[in-house]
């Protein structure tokens, strides 16, 4: 038996570099043997990413993208079509999940300097991968073609409008209409499900490729391949990705599965967070719900739009800070001057800094979520802030820290009072 | 052949030749898609304009008509409503209507081609919400000095009965007033103006 195997793989191997690949790629690709809880994420992503490609082939089996049969096709596979709840809930929760576990793998990359030299390209790639994620979850909010679908997509489209001159006929062309209407949701449709998932495959393998050729950071922040093996030549701190981190992934493969199920099947809606309750009444053009919220993913991003004033009588501003936060990520490589990457090794101004900006992120993140007289209004007597709301007044504010940490980065990186770094993995 | 010298710039602008010819056949063959986006005919010619029957409008009350999905509003103004357009200038954005969200033929006090009859579409300029009609002074929940107008329940933006803006709102312009024609005293066409131009 085995030399018939070994037979087909010879004859594999001489047609395709099957085992080339597979040492290449994971039994002799040599990671950090100091990897700890945040490096689950990556592999994590891929597990949502398959996730949502499989539920969504099967999702599309029994969606009609028709502004008059979307709605009730979905209604129609959550009542009638064998398991369909399951697919429908599994792709909504993965939506969601994709963001929490694609934030956490960003966050690691802001503790342990994974974006700095020689990692900028795989960053990039990144920050590629975010944006299409925040496209393909944008599109795909459109298709169930409930209330909260339209009037978000009509609020998004709307940003383009506020663009100088030629912003009307960009958001005319983007709609294919007069209205946000059935040429709106069946382009929607397609640029979810096979223009978008094709940028997305590209942009993932772009990002692995490059991982597998600077090697992974960790969160020592050292380069494990200046030190190696005078005989083997492998990394002294390295250990093979198969099988230690292949079992280790499946470990958080497992805990991660525990979330999902319990979210899937107890909570699928998850408060309103994952699933809106205006998302329940069928789109109505003429009709606007009273509260129109992105899902908790966007409301960081939203809340910034809201808090910049109207310059010039014009909404752009708003619309220019709005795209200026999710893209100062890409800048990172090249503000941070740290002498050091990893967390470890910083000094305070960077520890205060990142935590100023986690703030700042996630209460943006909640008033987005909320109407902005949430917290109520100043007194009428108040100075300056006479009658404001004070949700406004804070989102400003925080919007500003928000930014700071990007500009000022370049300063406070610098001067940080940083520890000396260890020649090897510490524990 | 094989041991002749190689020339250069015929290589070069060889080279530079077929990039040129390819790139214009990439943007001639990108054209029809991109074309393909925009309004299909059908599209347009459901988006042409619409004729109202405004005959039934009390004054004090509003209809709510469809042009190209958008909400149109026609309220007819009492003249208590009227009076009140001037008094609460100082509390306007752009009372002047510096900015061009009117046709020249609504470019007046009223914002209207009648006095009394005031033709919005009522899609809030911050985000595209629709805002609620308030059209009472003073109406519920709106504070005693309210003028009459249009509140926005998405973000509060607040718009009298000539669809200006209120300053502090999160809206930045005046809402838009259609291109609009009365055909006879009440027949009135949305979506071509009295001077013939089309939205």
């Amino acid at each position: 038996m085995q030399k018939y195997l070994t037979c087909a793989l010879n004859w594999v191997d001489e047609r395709f570099p099957l085992t080339a690949n597979w040492k290449a790629h994971l039994s002799e690709y040599y990671a950090p043997k100091n990897f700890n809880f945040w490096y689950y994420f990556g592999s994590l992503a891929i597990l949502v990413l398959v996730i949502q490609i499989v539920s969504g082939i099967f999702l599309t089996m029994n969606y009609k993208p028709d502004a008059d049969l979307a709605f009730a096709s979905v209604e129609y596979i959550m009542r009638d079509v064998s398991w369909g709840w399951l697919i429908r809930y599994m792709h909504s929760t993965g939506a969601s999940m994709f963001f929490v576990v694609v934030y956490l793998h960003m966050f690691r990359g802001l503790l342990y300097g994974s974006y700095r030299n020689p990692r900028e390209l795989i960053w990039l790639f990144g920050v590629g991968i975010f944006l299409a994620l925040m496209g393909e979850a944008f599109f795909g909010y459109l298709l169930p073609w409930g209330q909260m679908s339209y009037w978000g997509a009509q609020v998004i489209i709307n940003l383009f409008t506020s663009i100088p001159f030629i912003g009307p006929d960009i958001s005319l062309w983007l709609r294919g209409d007069y209205m946000v209407s059935d040429a709106t949701l069946n382009r929607f449709f397609a640029f979810h499900v096979i223009a978008l998932p094709l940028v997305l495959l590209g942009l993932i393998a772009a990002h692995i490729i490059a991982l597998h050729e600077v090697g992974s950071n960790n969160p020592d922040g050292i380069e494990i391949k200046k030190l190696k093996d005078p005989v083997t030549h492998i990394p002294l701190d390295g250990i093979p990705f198969h099988p230690y981190y292949t079992v280790k992934d499946i470990m958080g493969v497992a805990v991660f599965l525990m979330v999902f199920s319990v979210i899937v099947f107890f909570t699928p809606e998850m408060g309103g967070y994952f699933l809106e309750a205006n998302n329940f009444i069928p789109a109505d053009p003429l009709k606007t719900p009273p509260h129109i919220a992105p899902v908790w993913y966007f409301t960081p991003y939203y809340s910034i739009l809201r808090a910049v004033p109207p310059l010039f009588n014009s909404q752009f501003p708003g619309v220019v800070a709005m795209g200026l936060s999710v893209v100062a990520f890409a800048f990172l490589p090249w503000l941070d001057r740290s002498p050091v990457k990893s967390i470890r090794y910083r000094g305070s101004k960077y520890k205060a800094w990142l935590t100023a900006f986690v703030i700042s992120f996630l209460i943006l993140g909640y008033l987005g979520t909320e109407p902005s007289n949430v917290w109520g209004q100043f007194d009428a007597g108040m100075p300056v802030l006479g009658g404001a709301d004070r949700a406004t007044v804070a989102a400003r504010v925080l919007t500003v820290v928000y930014f700071l940490f990007f500009v000022l980065m370049p300063w406070y990186t610098k001067n940080d009072k940083t520890k000396p770094v260890p020649e090897r993995v510490t524990g | 052949m094989a041991n002749q010298e190689v020339d250069q710039s015929k290589r070069r602008f060889l080279i530079a030749a077929t990039t040129a010819v390819g790139g214009v056949a990439t943007v001639a063959v990108a054209t029809p898609f991109v074309m393909s986006m925009l309004p299909s005919e059908r599209a347009k010619a459901a988006g042409a304009p619409v004729e109202v029957d405004i005959g039934k409008v009390e004054p004090g009350s509003m209809i709510t008509v469809e042009w190209r999905g958008k909400p149109v509003w026609i309220i007819n103004r009492t003249q208590e409503m009227l009076d009140q357009l001037s008094k609460i200038e100082d509390k306007l954005s752009d009372p002047k209507l510096e900015v061009p969200q009117q046709p020249d033929y609504a470019k007046n006090a009223t914002r209207s081609l009648k006095p009394n009859l005031m033709v919005l579409v009522g899609i809030c300029t911050h985000l595209g919400c629709s805002p609620s009609s308030k059209l009472k002074a003073g109406e519920e929940g709106m504070g005693s000095d309210w003028p009459g107008g249009f509140f926005c329940p998405c973000h509060g933006s607040k718009f009298d009965l000539a669809g200006r803006v209120f300053k502090g709102s999160p809206a930045p312009i005046n809402l838009q007033v259609p291109p609009h024609k009365y055909l006879s005293d009440t027949r009135l066409l949305i979506g071509v103006g009295e001077d013939g131009k089309e939205a």
